[in-house]
């Protein structure tokens, strides 16, 4: 008999940090000290701790333990699970609880990082087997499906849907029942569902983490949705770039097929369904919607003018409905529990959780779903822990490279949909990228613009030459040789990018340098006008100076120097044996590496 | 997948193997695992504990846990069941039959075996 059940992550986070070690080294231990009729070893999807990785959680009691390392695997098993002490140096502790309060050591749900979060997208990463169909059923999986072919017309599914406010969570908003109820009335031989795991933002990893941790909640969904619309025949676009995500999800969509839960006449109903994978050559582009029905088609991945809308006219020119991961992942759990279960979360236009993937400057690196509405202030702070190494918080990056920043001032900002875009933010698809006083915004800004130049079709004008011009005037200004008459052109390109582009990576690209104008025009004029970096960033304009009174001498920055360019001054410093150094600045090409070598801090950079 | 009797069917066999990681139910069990209960005989005990709670179909209701040295190493093999609410109760000296009758009396029936708990007068 099973009495207690030992969960490892894996995630891609935790398996690049070696938890498939972990998992041997458990197996061979638990053999070595014969529990293996008593223990169980379960891999699971994300837990959203990435940072922490690799993650171990003990059950019945909860237990976390994180950064396991291979040699610390037989502590655990004879100490925790043999004799039932908790290895308490592999703990991780960041509750507000002291750990002597907590009866059976720490668990998973008392740390700070889980306990403000709610989870509905993520609710079964981490805590089932995402190859074990049987652990998803269950955990009430597949009974959404089952109450919909069996109890509920597809008019009912659909009204359910809208009626909870569900939006769409792959960044746009639109909501997804009146998307679904575009679709469903158009005649057509064949009907099409279509989920969008291309998911191309830099930093963003939500949608991976429910492919990984729970695949087959999606292939649930999918079949939900093609039972609403009338679609027999559903694709799932992922990106080549996610092995472990596309691995399970096959897996998944082999058993839900064997178990017919995919195929013909499913639950009695007359009803059929198929799922196949798609996979993306990792275009950033190809995550639109129209871009990606033409990948699906084989064709180049190139956005289509809309309307014809994909409702009338979609994938192989078929009504086709569009959905994001996280989207769907939140469609079984709103049939089974209900629509106002689901509204009664969130603001009042913006429903449900949203899943964030926090990463950057802050301490816990990971993944969150936190109830709409909630402050960024509790999401940084309260969850993720702050800002590493005592930093003041700057800004937060949303929406990836068609977003914008949230600037410390607006900290408090609840966040939803509409309150991000009156802020001329946006939600996107969920990457948040927090950032400290290091970074400098004129830098990030030029970061998110050399992306969207590489990922740009082509296709329209205003986005492929735009996007370069944007960049070089960026360009212009980090190194030292803007104008102040940049910042406008800067702008008005800006704005006439946004209103000429086809799609929305053209839209939306120009968003990173409009909001950072918006909140740091003074960093930018700081670049112009002064042809300084506030943040000690950008190279150009940095110089790099030896206080004489604190240096001894010693000369490593002198020998550590790529271009000669540090010397021997005529000045000594009272109490000081040897002269100073100094640096001659116009051979100097600002590397950085004397002020990394030299161990009594006398090079400053400003 | 005919009908939601077959989902179901698979649903409830797989129901024990999921519920270790719902969190605590109302009532939480402890075994003491450290070497004095261990050499007293916990392990059979504790075993018995979790086939016997899956047994009664109480796994949902009941947590079965282990915990180290409680600190009275002459009564063991040691089980305290705690229950919101109510007094924590202490049985010592435990085999497995007398935890059979625990889950059956006590965790079902809610009637505490009071010749098994702990008493003031053997401290």
């Amino acid at each position: 008999m099973i009495r207690s059940q030992v969960l490892i992550c894996g995630g891609t986070g935790c398996t690049s940090s070696g938890s498939k070690k972990i998992q041997e080294a458990f197996a061979k231990s638990i053999d070595d000290f014969k529990l293996n009729d008593e223990i169980k070893l379960v891999q699971t999807g994300c837990f959203g701790l990435c940072a922490l990785g690799p993650v171990v959680i003990v059950y019945p009691d909860g237990t976390f333990y994180s950064q396991v390392k291979p040699e610390d695997v037989p502590e655990i098993v004879e100490e925790h699970l043999l004799k039932g002490r908790v290895v308490e140096r592999l703990v991780y502790n960041e509750t507000s609880t002291p750990i002597e309060e907590l009866t059976g050591g720490v668990s998973l749900n008392d740390t700070d990082f889980y306990k403000a979060q709610h989870r509905v997208a993520l609710r079964n990463c981490g805590v089932i087997d995402p190859e074990n169909i049987d652990e998803y059923i269950a955990v009430d999986g597949y009974a959404a499906l089952g109450k919909a072919l069996t109890e509920m017309t597809p008019e009912q599914v659909i009204e359910e849907v809208k009626k909870s406010g569900l939006r769409g969570r792959g960044g746009g908003g639109f909501p997804t029942g009146l998307k679904w109820s575009f679709c469903a009335p158009n005649k057509a031989d064949q009907k099409y569902v279509v989920c969008n795991a291309d998911e191309g933002d830099p930093g963003a990893f939500m949608d991976r983490s429910v492919l990984e941790g729970d695949p087959h909640c999606i292939v649930e969904a999918m079949t939900i949705c093609g039972y609403a619309i009338g679609a027999t025949k559903g694709f799932v676009y992922v990106r080549a770039e996610y092995p472990i995500a596309v691995a399970r999800l096959q897996k998944a969509i082999d058993q839900a097929r064997e178990y017919g839960l995919l195929g013909k006449n499913i639950f009695d109903s007359g009803f059929d369904f198929d799922l196949e994978i798609r996979l993306g050559a990792g275009a950033f582009v190809c995550g639109e919607e129209t871009a990606l029905m033409a990948s699906i088609e084989g064709k180049r991945g190139e956005p289509k003018p809309r309307p014809p809308f994909p409702a009338v006219k979609g994938l192989f020119d078929k009504p086709t409905v569009e959905n994001n991961v996280e989207t769907f992942a939140n469609i079984p759990q709103i049939l089974l529990k209900g629509a106002d279960w689901f509204a009664s979360m969130g603001t009042e236009r913006s429903k449900g959780t949203k899943v964030f993937a926090l990463g950057g400057k802050i301490k816990h690196t990971g993944l969150v779903e936190v109830p709409m509405g909630t402050t960024l202030r509790e999401i940084i702070y309260d969850i993720g822990g702050g800002i590493p190494n005592g930093k003041k918080f700057k800004a937060a990056q949303t929406g990836g490279p068609s977003g914008g920043c949230i600037p410390a001032s607006l900290i408090d900002t609840e966040i939803d949909y509409d309150n991000l875009t009156a802020i001329g933010c946006m939600m996107g698809s969920g990457g948040l990228i927090v950032m400290d006083e290091d970074t400098c915004m004129v830098d990030i800004a030029k970061f998110f613009l050399d992306f969207t130049v590489d990922e740009s079709c082509g296709k329209c004008t205003p986005c492929r030459v735009g996007t370069k011009r944007l960049l070089e005037l960026l360009d212009k200004i980090t190194s030292g040789k803007g104008e102040p008459e940049d910042l406008d052109r800067l702008e008005d390109l800006c704005y006439y990018i946004k209103a000429n582009s086809a799609c929305g990576l053209g839209q939306t690209a120009p968003n990173p340098v409009l909001a950072t104008l918006k909140f740091f025009r003074n960093e930018y004029e700081a670049h112009v006008n002064e042809k300084k970096c506030p943040a000690g960033v950008c190279k150009d304009l940095l110089t790099y100076t030896i206080d004489k009174d604190k240096c001894i001498g010693c000369g490593l920055c002198s020998r550590n120097c790529p271009v000669s360019t540090i010397i021997k001054s005529d000045y000594t410093a009272p109490g000081h044996k040897l002269p100073s150094y100094e640096i001659i600045p116009d051979k100097c090409i600002k590397c950085g590496a004397c002020m990394t070598n030299c161990k009594f801090k006398a090079i400053s950079k400003k | 997948m005919k009908s939601l009797a077959e989902l179901q069917a698979i649903k409830d066999r797989m129901k024990d193997k999921v519920v270790l990681r719902e969190g605590t139910g109302d009532m939480r069990v402890v075994v003491g695992m450290a070497t004095c209960g261990i050499a007293a005989g916990a392990r059979p005990v504790l075993n018995a504990l979790v086939e016997e709670v899956n047994k009664a179909g109480l796994s949902e209701k009941v947590t079965v846990s282990q915990t180290g040295c409680i600190g009275i190493c002459q009564f063991e093999p040691v089980v305290e069941v705690f229950e919101a609410g109510k007094e924590k109760v202490t049985y010592v000296k435990m085999t497995a039959e007398k935890a059979k009758e625990v889950v059956e009396k006590h965790l079902k029936g809610g009637r505490v075996i009071a010749e098994y708990t702990l008493k003031d007068e053997n401290l």
